[in-house]
């Protein structure tokens, strides 16, 4: 499969008062055109600054990048100057938001927002765009999309305002769009319905996606390559069935087995022992070594490298080699 | 005796909507709108839906946080509308609830001592050193540590602060405890961890839950009954087996088909419902599901459906039925 973005050991840190957190340390991830990956993990592991490095909106202070590339279509993001970035930025690559009431801006029409969007990327008049967002309402299922285009954020229900979201996002057509925990905020039946629509209209512009989730099960049912990320790195990644049917990492094991699941009897859950690391002092070597039920001295000493257990599938673990 | 702990018959609990010059009546939320649920000793009955549907109102009001507008409420065969005052006060030690966010529902300026011993402070004498003790032995309970005892909320994490508002609400031996959405907040390694806890107290010191939740993977793992409810009306109620097994309420259906599988090869048919949730304050006619519902009939939009019976132990509202 052909490659979109390339993400090279990117390093994000942010420089607060307690210390500097090390938010990202060394993230390697590849998108391929036309797939839609998975980014899953728990609160505060990581996933979210992952777009914002990828989208670089990461504010400094207290953020920033400190090494690594970002490559999309052979240029490197992180060398490029700010006005380039803004081009790309909602065209190439844009992103939907966990809340689309705060994404949206209240004082102005839903209607204007998205032709906004698309006077700013594509050399058209407003009555083009206009006559496009209208497009792109319909595309998103709006119902009454015309008498929308003329409506406020606050009238629309949380669902409707995702809609929205999604048709400002796909305006432009964009290679890669980003879904930072779409469906988080509203309920399992709209949630079906939006994560549908998301599969539907970017199966039909034909664009990547990469779905920034800590449900599992949205993943599983959305994406065809999972990556799974802790405090930081990211410790497994593969095609959705190799991550749910053969998951490698004990991390990855531990989250399958805390879920509570409709179609297997389970009494008791299984848990991880211990609490997610603090990013300031994190643990050394394998930040993951202890709550993990497999450690050896290894793991205290060095961070696992990335191999290769089966065709597509990675994972960073000493169980599975990298040991010298 | 019954064998029920808590039985709540046809509870209303309506809102007023004001507006206008002199803030006159102009409506009201019908948040629980006639529900009846029973809930035997030592069980646990979860109550699902989606946001606004009344399941946290529903909660409120048979713990007598909230007065109900109409209808009976028995708690052990005691009418909770005829206790008032003094007694009531003493009714609440045997009914206690654990809230969704812990943030909010811990002080932040007391110790963790301070917030588990209140409820001894203000319902029993014990005082000084005796209660520093039962602070530690509820500590232990919930798999906190000594050295906890001095902290303040902020200094934990989410899945301990819902461990310290757990240990709270079971300090005076409750019989019965409101559990409203306590894993929501947390991530799904802490939720497993909580949930576990929930069924070690159930077993150690025979309480019954109402587990309110929107998560019906969740709802399956704890509960031996599950209630649905649809803006502010019960749709079905059942054993949890036999409803996953087969859902009758055209709700339940699209509810159990919507809910994401952590498995590729689980690949389901969404039955996915058309539209949003409707306003409680102005509920569509007839059967409140109608508008969004696959098999709707005229009949659905001019005639509300009482709750059936429908095998053993089912009861249904619906006109399918």
């Amino acid at each position: 499969m052909e490659e979109l973005l390339k993400v090279k050991d990117l390093k994000t840190y942010f420089y607060t008062y307690e210390g500097v957190v090390k938010a990202l340390e060394g993230i390697n991830l590849d998108i391929y055109k036309g797939e839609s990956l998975g980014l899953v993990g728990e609160t505060g592991c990581g996933k979210s600054v992952t777009a914002l490095s990828i989208m670089r909106l990461i504010q400094w202070p207290p953020g920033k990048i400190i090494d690594g590339e970002i490559i999309l279509d052979g240029k490197d993001l992180l060398k490029i100057p700010e006005e380039e970035m803004r081009k790309i930025r909602g065209s190439d690559i844009s992103m939907i938001f966990q809340e689309p009431m705060s994404s949206l801006n209240p004082v102005f029409t839903i209607g204007s927002q998205i032709s906004e969007a698309i006077t700013l990327h594509q050399e058209v008049d407003k009555k083009e765009a206009e006559k496009r967002s209208l497009d792109m309402l319909d595309l998103v299922g709006m119902p009454d999309a015309e008498k929308v285009m003329k409506q406020y954020p606050h009238e629309l229900s949380g669902g409707m305002q995702q809609r929205a979201m999604i048709a400002m996002a796909l305006s432009c057509k964009p290679k890669l769009l980003i879904a930072d925990e779409p469906t988080t905020a509203l309920d399992v039946t709209v949630q079906a319905q939006i994560l549908d629509l998301i599969q539907k209209v970017n199966k039909e512009i034909d664009s990547s996606m990469l779905l920034i989730t800590h449900d599992l099960g949205v993943v599983a049912q959305v994406c065809s390559r999972v990556a799974v990320m802790y405090a930081g790195y990211i410790v497994e990644i593969g095609t959705a069935k190799q991550i749910f049917k053969n998951p490698y990492h004990p991390y990855t094991k531990g989250l399958m087995h805390a879920i509570p699941k409709i179609h297997v009897e389970t009494k008791r859950l299984e848990v991880i022992r211990g609490v997610v690391p603090n990013l300031i002092t994190p643990p050394s070597g394998c930040r993951f070594h202890p709550r993990c039920d497999h450690m050896m001295d290894v793991c205290k000493k060095k961070a696992p490298p990335t191999v290769k257990v089966e065709e597509g599938h990675y994972v960073a673990c000493f169980l599975h080699g990298g040991v010298k | 005796m019954s064998k029920y702990i808590m039985e709540a018959e046809n509870v209303k609990k309506y809102f007023p909507i004001k507006g206008g010059l002199f803030s006159k009546i102009v409506g009201y939320v019908k948040a629980v709108d006639d529900v009846t649920l029973k809930i035997k000793k030592g069980s646990c009955v979860a109550l699902v839906g989606e946001s606004g549907c009344g399941k946290t109102t529903f909660g409120r009001t048979i713990l007598k946080l909230l007065e109900p507008d109409d209808g009976r409420i028995l708690f052990e065969d005691k009418n909770l509308a005829e206790i008032k005052g003094k007694k009531m006060r003493e009714m609440r030690k045997n009914m206690q609830i654990v809230f969704q966010d812990p943030n909010s529902s811990l002080d932040p300026r007391f110790t963790v001592k301070n917030i588990i011993g209140e409820p001894f402070t203000n319902f029993t004498k014990i005082k000084g050193e005796e209660l520093v003790k039962k602070v530690l032995e509820l500590l232990e309970l919930v798999g906190l540590k000594k050295e906890h005892l001095y902290r303040y909320p902020h200094e934990f994490s989410g899945g301990q602060r819902q461990r310290i508002a757990v240990a709270r609400a079971i300090a005076l031996n409750p019989k019965f405890i409101v559990l409203d959405e306590p894993t929501s907040a947390l991530d799904v390694s802490v939720q497993a961890k909580i949930l576990n806890l929930f069924q070690d107290l159930q077993e150690k010191l025979d309480l019954s839950y109402l587990f309110i939740t929107h998560d019906l993977s969740v709802a399956k793992h704890m509960a031996d009954n599950i209630g649905v409810m649809y803006v502010g009306k019960l749709v079905e109620t059942s054993e949890t087996e036999s409803l996953f097994e087969e859902p009758l309420h055209p709700y339940t259906q699209a509810l159990l088909s919507a809910i994401p599988v952590a498995d590729p090869d689980y690949k389901v048919m969404r039955a996915v419902l058309k539209g949003d949730v409707p306003s409680p304050a102005n509920p569509p006619s007839g059967c409140r599901f109608h508008p969004r519902c696959p098999e709707a009939k005229e009949i659905c939009s001019k005639e509300e459906p009482e709750l059936k019976k429908v095998g053993d132990g089912r009861l249904v509202a619906c006109h399918l039925y």
